[in-house]
């Protein structure tokens, strides 16, 4: 059974984490994503968790990766200038492999810029922001559905790989209402246990440890120094540090085609536009306009780890298209990945490309 | 007097330096800990980064040793979405009191069921000995070679201010008060805040004329002075001798507090 709704994604985005038993959220309230906080404020004593406005992102991320660790599913929501101050605790979340979910709806930047805009200029941010070496899961919906859908699947990755999960929205996704489909139920997957005998970062063939939370009686020290299989700090030895490190990137990288979610129309298309998030409303619309075989369409869900297989999809592409609503931050990883030429289409300001505009690069390419 | 299972022995030795304060702290919270009857199982030991915040590493309980600042932040985490495990934090003065400002305030204001016990030693120890916000006028530091220009905060003030359920002030002499005290910090609902003044031989009383462990040791006994004492000698109209810092329970009050087990 289900019930639909006409909601707002930012209300989709919180019921989502409800329905997937997100029991602890930590924020701030900034614009565009403040729904989300007041909607968790409202929803969440009922069902039995902890809505906390802390005093900054800092402490808010800070308060999500305490709650995460006793077990508890938690989230917090931001946009860009707060996303930003989170990002030491983000690398923290990563290098103690905390499972946790980050939301950000994304505005104009940089710094306070456009906080009733829409942008997707925080796309590097989100897989490179905080310092070393290390690997996240983002994805990126483009319709309230989605937001509801895939901020239920970020607790799942976050849980299963226990690393900080992005859901990497936008103003215009955020604060659009749409017809949501909600389940009564949805399944969950919950991180693996701490195997008796194992210790707590000792991974298992998937390069991912069993998690004991806090309060099960494992004693785990948990520390973003460098650390070795009991969790015991080794910041000198450059072996304990390779090791870690290429785990807990290799954990995610490896794991790229299981994590990839994208949909791909007309594969044997010569001129492919790549999108995610509201874009591919934009690019859907061109292709409504004028039913055409040569027009394909790469729509990624998941675009950290980036799954560039998903590419090959299109044999006789001979141009790829991408309009994204910054100054072209993704298509320097499909660039990475192709030989044929990849034109960016940006787009700052706020506003999603139109049809014309779309298709004016279309006819120039075809 | 301490049991020894509360120790992770496989971590040993510490890095703390010879004479440092710190061990008689963590010994001083054990014992409390011990006393409230505690399982290890049910307690939690947060912290910063600094020489501080290892304290943590080297007990056997869930423990999570977090960012520079933000120990009280996590903690709060821990405490609101798990209220049956007891939270202590500990976090040295730069930790607390200069990254950790705001987040300290926020944690007393919501009077979090934990107790915070900041390791004072008026300096940044782990990263050379650079002056903090409690490092007091005039002393010396590698970033004020001329001596120290600014006010210090006043932690234990700062807590009772900003709404801490239990206040209270002691140094690493008061071996037996400072144990008292954490018992009681830990006893009261609420955030209970204990400031231990203690020695850093090796970044602030060699700079500062206090070279040895004894020496700075006694330095903190003979500028305490008991709250009642100064309570007397302001009531007298007399004045409080220039450099010392009151000692003692400086609050124990029931406001309302976040995160206490129903
Ligand atoms: C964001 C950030 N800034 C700076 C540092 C460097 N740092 C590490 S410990 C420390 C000071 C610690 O001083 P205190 O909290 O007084 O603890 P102590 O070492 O004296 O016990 C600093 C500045 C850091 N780790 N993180
Ligand atoms: S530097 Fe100071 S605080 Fe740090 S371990 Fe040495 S004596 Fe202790």
């Amino acid at each position: 059974m289900s019930r639909t709704e006409f909601m707002q994604g930012n209300a989709a985005c919180a019921e989502g984490a409800l329905a997937a038993g997100c029991r602890f959220f930590g924020g701030y309230p900034i614009t565009p994503s403040t729904e989300i906080a007041e909607t968790m404020a409202r929803r969440l004593p009922k069902a039995g968790g902890v809505f906390i406005s802390m005093e900054d992102e800092l402490a808010s991320i800070a308060a999500v990766i305490g709650a995460a660790w006793t077990g508890a599913r938690a989230m917090t929501a931001t946009s860009g200038p707060g996303f930003s101050l989170m990002m030491e605790n983000i690398g923290y979340a990563a290098m103690t492999e905390t499972p946790c979910v980050v939301v950000n709806i994304q505005r104009g930047g940089p710094s306070t810029g456009q906080p009733t805009r829409a942008a997707q200029g925080d796309m590097l941010q989100c897989r490179f922001g905080s310092h070393g070496d290390y690997s996240t899961i983002a994805l990126t919906p483009n319709s309230v559905q989605e937001m509801f859908d895939l901020t239920v699947k970020a607790f799942d990755l976050a849980d299963r790989f226990r690393v900080p999960t992005f859901l990497m929205s936008d103003e215009i996704v955020g604060h659009m209402r749409e017809r949501v489909t909600i389940p009564d139920a949805v399944e969950v997957e919950r991180p693996r246990p701490l195997a008796e005998g194992s210790l707590p970062f000792e991974a298992g063939d998937d390069g991912v440890p069993g998690f004991a939370p806090f309060g099960s009686g494992r004693a785990v020290h948990v520390t973003g120094l460098t650390h070795d299989e009991r969790g015991y700090p080794d910041t000198t030895d450059p072996e304990a540090h390779d090791k870690l490190v290429r785990r807990l990137v290799a954990k995610i990288e490896s794991a790229r085609r299981d994590i990839a979610d994208y949909e791909v129309v007309n594969p044997d298309a010569e001129t492919v536009f790549v999108t995610y998030g509201p874009p591919s409303r934009t690019v859907e619309q061109v292709m409504r306009d004028r039913p055409d075989d040569s027009i394909g369409h790469l729509r990624l869900r998941v675009v950290w780890p980036f799954p560039e297989f998903a590419l090959k999809v299109f044999p006789n592409a001979r141009t790829f298209l991408m309009p994204e609503l910054n100054m072209g931050q993704m298509v320097r990883e499909v660039q990475r990945h192709v030989d044929q030429p990849v034109i960016s289409i940006p787009k700052i300001g706020g506003e999603l490309h139109t049809p014309a505009e779309l298709v004016r690069v279309l006819e120039v390419y075809r | 007097m301490i049991a020894p299972d509360w120790f992770r022995e496989d971590r040993l030795p510490h890095i703390y330096c010879t004479g440092c304060g710190n061990g008689t702290i963590i010994n001083c919270t054990l014992a409390a800990v011990e006393e409230m009857g505690w399982k290890r199982d049910e307690t939690v030991f947060v912290s910063g980064i600094g020489c501080s915040s290892r304290a943590p590493g080297y007990i056997l309980t869930d423990s999570l040793h977090t960012t520079h600042g933000r120990a009280l932040a996590f903690a709060t985490g821990v405490k609101m979405a798990r209220p049956d495990l007891h939270v202590v934090v500990f976090t040295g003065d730069g930790d607390l009191a200069a990254i950790g400002g705001n987040h300290f305030i926020h944690a007393c204001r919501r009077n979090v069921d934990m107790t915070v016990i900041c390791m004072n030693n008026h300096i940044y120890g782990m990263t050379g000995g650079q002056g903090s916000p409690t490092t007091p006028p005039g002393a010396i530091s590698s970033t004020t070679p001329y001596g120290a220009s600014e006010p210090a905060f006043d932690l234990a003030e700062l807590a009772v201010a900003a709404g801490a359920n239990y206040v209270a002030r002691w140094t690493s002499y008061h071996v037996k008060e400072l144990t008292k005290a954490v018992a009681a910090g830990m006893q009261t609902p609420g955030l209970s805040f204990i400031e231990a003044r203690t020695q850093c031989p090796t970044n602030y009383g060699r700079h500062n004329k206090l070279r040895t462990v004894p020496a700075m040791i006694e330095h903190l006994r003979s500028h305490a002075i008991l709250v009642a004492k100064r309570d007397r000698l302001v009531a007298e109209g007399k004045p409080i001798p220039e450099g010392t810092f009151t000692v003692g329970e400086l609050v124990r009050r029931n406001r309302p507090a976040m995160g206490v087990q129903r």
